[in-house]
């Protein structure tokens, strides 16, 4: 009996769904072993449609995004009724991505910025009606229902994907690797035997000499982020920046760490400055997973 | 199911006068696991270790947490007293005194007590009970310098009975205090106490002696070490000179020599000093017009011992040792640096190791006090106390031995010079050695030496005199001297190359530079790296008794090390899981060099080097690095009992 599946566009740029079809033709054979039953960006469903469904009837749920509006969250819960299996999909589900860095500012401050004080938008108004609530704080996924498996990626590579689905297919969930990306790294014979770094540089005003991004100083997450990519960005000659997710918690306080202490200026106060000329930290360290970072949002300052 | 120990520990009023103690106990007993708590008034005297051995049969307790003072005091001392009874890791302190009642008061330091208790017992619940590692002990030791401070260690460790590689980067040793002319209180003088150690050391069946060689690389941990050690060309076979010095008078390049300062000549081919050890020439490859292209060839062609070798070149040898005694001593502050005193521009104002080198019988001016630009007798000297030293803008700190030389050198220089006038710049006198107070008085009195309390504030020369400037504090005058020779008791500060060795020996140095103890009080001769000891001026500056006592020290240390057959160490150590992705984050920054990579580039520890810092822990990114009794999930736990 074929599969049912389903697949949800929560709050994210549909990158993730355009990733189902990056896998070509493998496609053709997931199509020949599945029933999509819901999949509101390729077909044509209604919410209704999916209300209507018995509770577990779908195999596998795919939820993409994070949950940014009442909306995400209300049909989050919905499929989770609907499905014997939850899958987050994508770094936004997974960690919030890129869009969680709005966890650095409150509501407030985001439509400000949007609807009032912008030069593109004059005489702006925040919108209001009927339209799903703005949350005060994105969401993850697993921070609103439970979780089964988590395809990590932005979009999932893939790589990760076609081991996913085929794992998910054959109801196994263990399809990630264990280890960090430095592993499966196209650059990693050219690590010097003592990796340090005298002067953090940024990749677009460096020469990339072919070598380790962290040994010329350039800041790469691959050391901590989990391996299964293939290193496809590197092979583009462009840094890690952590989108698979980390090997051990967050991936950006385990980089911050490694990093911290590759850092030689000898002394503490050359070390401090070089520290400091790192450019956005949050952004660099917690690009995909702030978050995860900033569950509750950022705690007012007391002062 | 553990079943726990709390016993509380009054410390007398020490912890019971501030904290609630029976509070302690109290609310500890109501914790998971624990199935005894109790408070005793001193826990470590022998009825409180009796009273923790007694409960741990009676409750068959399988973990004990003893609130008391800190781990560093008395861990051990409650870790051996139940050592039969209960694995020594399931014993924990938790540090109720100097981190509670020292330093809080009232209500909060009770709830303080319990909080931190809680968290040892949650430490305790996670512990793995841990047998020591055991490792081999290679029963030779290396000593780098050979100073007084290096050949006292080799000395005492070789008539121990141990082989000993006493490595000096000079052609001799004998180090600074070859150099100097008296020794103060006693005015023994300093060859002659010191040349028959150099001998000694020399002639020791134990001691392989390697002058003219430097150690270029460390390897290995405790017991051990693999060290690899240049040997610089000397170009004289050592065995076959008999140092005549007929090579000397046939030599035609004359340069500075190094010894006296540059106030002396040499050949190109030489030997330090008359009682050089080992006695024999060495050629200076810098000026020696015979080392390739060949273009003179005078000394080898009279050379009747036929020592002399042109071509010899750089040997490197590799030792492998179990223990090192670092002795590499002191250089003086560089005099450049003293602006305000004019060095460098004067020729009459030296240092206080140039003046040494004056006074001595062997020295450039064969004792004579002469002021270095006309060669006459200087009749009237200043000496200036602390130059460089306890002053912000060059040294902070206290170069320990000025004071005492200083006088030793004023006392010299009025039996050189009858009619002789002395003034000393000081800040204070500090003699605190044995019979040093009784020396300075004597010098202050009996010798009529002028002593003014305050630090000059210029110096220069007019005409023939140079003018010494300066306020005396303690009369409230300006005073104005106008002398022939002016002598600056220079700030003692480590040798140049010691960050280099620091680096080999993976050991720390202060922020002056010297090398760093374990403990400035009760490890004062070990480096926290196990196997490495620090003797004489390389350490801290001191005098010839300290850095020989210190040097005797670190020789019982490597004694005592090496009277076992295998090294006990803590089991505390770094552990590896198989998700390693060869980042080599962990091998760059182990302080121990302890971690190495395979042939797939992944990273694995050698647990006898090991020293469970915790480093790699924190900075691997996988989280594949794991200290046992020190797991995240136990310090969560620890964490959270302190935050509830």
């Amino acid at each position: 009996m074929k599969k049912k599946i389903a697949m949800y566009w929560g709050a994210g740029c549909g990158g993730c769904d355009v990733s189902l079809l990056g896998v070509h033709e493998k496609l053709l054979d997931l199509l020949g072993e599945v029933d999509i039953v819901f999949w509101p960006c390729a077909m044509d469903f209604k919410y209704e449609d999916l209300e209507k469904m018995e509770d577990g009837s779908i195999d596998i749920a795919f939820y993409n995004g994070a949950i940014r509006t009442s909306e995400n969250e209300e049909i989050a819960k919905l499929l989770r009724k609907k499905a014997k299996m939850l899958v987050a999909y994508g770094s936004c589900a997974t960690e919030g991505c890129v869009i969680g860095l709005a966890n650095l500012y409150a509501r407030e401050e985001i439509f400000d910025a949007i609807y009032l004080n912008n030069e593109t938008t004059p005489d702006g108004k925040i919108p209001s009606h009927e339209l799903p609530e703005f949350l005060p704080v994105l969401k993850t996924l697993d921070s609103v229902v439970k979780v089964d498996a988590f395809i990590p990626g932005c979009p999932p590579p893939k790589p990760v994907l076609e081991a996913a689905l085929n794992a998910l297919l054959n109801g196994k969930t263990d399809f990630l690797s264990n280890l960090a990306l430095c592993d499966e790294c196209p650059r990693r014979d050219s690590k010097p035997d003592k990796l340090e770094i005298n002067e953090i540089k940024r990749w677009h005003s460096s020469n990339d000499d072919g070598r380790c991004f962290l040994a010329q100083g350039i800041i790469c997450m691959g050391l901590a982020t989990r391996a299964g990519c293939k290193a496809e960005c590197i092979t583009a000659s462009i840094p890690c920046t952590g989108c698979m997710g980390g090997v051990d918690g967050l991936s950006g306080v385990s980089a911050m760490s490694a990093i911290a202490s590759l850092i030689n200026g000898e002394d503490e106060e050359k070390e401090r400055k070089i520290i400091e000329s790192i450019e956005d930290v949050v952004g660099t360290f917690f690009k995909y997973s702030a978050a995860k970072l900033l569950p509750y949002g950022r705690v007012k300052d007391e002062s | 199911m553990a079943r726990i120990g709390v016993f509380v520990c009054h410390c007398g009023l020490n912890i019971a006068g501030v904290v609630d103690v029976k509070k302690v106990a109290e609310e500890l007993i109501k914790e998971k696991d624990v199935v005894y708590a109790t408070t005793y008034t001193y826990m470590c005297s022998d009825p409180g270790q009796n009273l923790i051995r007694e409960k741990i049969k009676e409750h068959r307790l399988d973990g004990v947490v003893i609130a008391a003072c800190s781990p560093s005091m008395h861990e051990e001392t409650f870790r051996n007293a139940t050592r039969d009874l209960i694995n020594p890791y399931r014993v924990e302190i938790a540090n109720i005194r100097e981190q509670d009642s020292w330093v809080h008061e009232g209500k909060d330091a009770t709830e303080k007590a319990i909080k931190i208790t809680k968290s040892l017992v949650e430490k305790v619940r996670g512990n793995y009970e841990l047998e020591p590692i055991k490792i081999d002990v290679e029963k030779r030791a290396l000593v780098i310098g050979g100073g007084i401070a290096g050949i006292q260690a080799s000395l005492d460790i070789a008539d121990a009975g141990y082989e000993v590689i006493l490595v000096e980067k000079e052609p001799s040793i004998g180090g600074r205090m070859a150099q100097l002319s008296e020794t103060f209180p006693t005015l023994d003088c300093s060859q002659c106490i010191l040349t028959p150690k150099m001998v000694l050391a020399a002639r020791h069946p134990n001691i392989k002696l390697l002058t003219y060689s430097e150690v270029t690389g460390v390897d290995g941990y405790v017991g051990n070490f693999k060290v690899r050690i240049k040997k610089k060309p000397r170009y004289i076979d050592v065995d076959k000179c008999t140092a005549c010095g007929d090579c000397e008078d046939a030599c035609i390049v004359v340069v500075p020599n190094e010894f006296d300062f540059g106030r002396k000549p040499r050949k190109a081919i030489y030997i330090p000093f008359p009682q050089a050890v080992p006695a024999a020439y060495v050629i200076d490859e810098q000026s020696c017009l015979g080392i390739a292209p060949l273009r003179c060839g005078e000394c080898a062609s009279v050379c009747e011992a036929n020592a002399i070798d042109y071509d010899m070149q750089p040997e490197y040898i590799e030792e492998k040792v179990g223990a090192i005694v670092v002795a590499t001593g002191y250089d003086l502050y560089d005099k450049n640096k003293l602006v305000e005193y004019g060095y460098g521009e004067d020729a009459d104002i030296i240092t206080s190791l140039e003046f040494e080198r004056m006074l001595s019988a062997s020295g450039p001016t064969q004792g004579k006090v002469i002021k270095p630009s006309n060669g006459k007798e200087a009749k009237k000297i200043v000496f200036v106390q602390c130059a460089g030293s306890r002053d912000k803008q060059h040294k902070p700190y206290c170069s320990s031995i000025c004071c005492m030389y200083t006088a030793k050198h004023a006392l010299l220089f009025k039996h050189h010079v009858k009619d002789g006038e002395a003034y000393v710049f000081y800040i204070d006198i500090r003699a605190t050695g044995k019979n040093y107070e009784e020396f300075i008085a004597r010098v202050m009195e009996e010798e009529r030496i002028n002593y003014i309390r305050g630090k000059p504030a210029k110096i220069y020369r007019q005409g023939d005199k140079i003018v010494v400037e300066g306020v005396d504090t303690l009369l409230g005058k300006s005073v104005k001297i106008e002398a022939d020779l002016v002598v600056l008791a220079m700030a003692i500060v480590p040798k140049k190359d010691v960050k280099e060795i620091a680096k080999l020996l993976k050991v720390a140095t202060d922020e002056h530079g010297f090398f760093k103890e374990a403990h400035p009080k009760l490890r004062p001769v070990e480096a926290v790296t196990r196997g490495i000891f620090f003797a004489g001026c390389g350490q801290a500056p001191k005098d010839i008794p300290a850095s020989v006592a210190q040097a005797s020290a670190a020789a019982s240390k490597v004694i005592a090390m090496f009277s076992h057959d295998k090294l006990e160490k803590e089991p505390i150590v770094a552990r590896f899981g198989d998700a390693c992705t060869g980042c080599r984050t962990c091998f760059y920054i182990c302080p121990f060099n302890a971690i190495q990579l395979d042939s797939n580039g992944k990273a694995y520890n050698i647990p006898a080097l090991c020293e469970g810092c915790g480093v790699c822990v924190a900075a691997c990114p996988v989280g594949n690095i794991k200290l046992p009794n020190y797991d995240d999930e136990q310090i969560k736990k620890m964490v959270e009992v302190v935050l509830e």
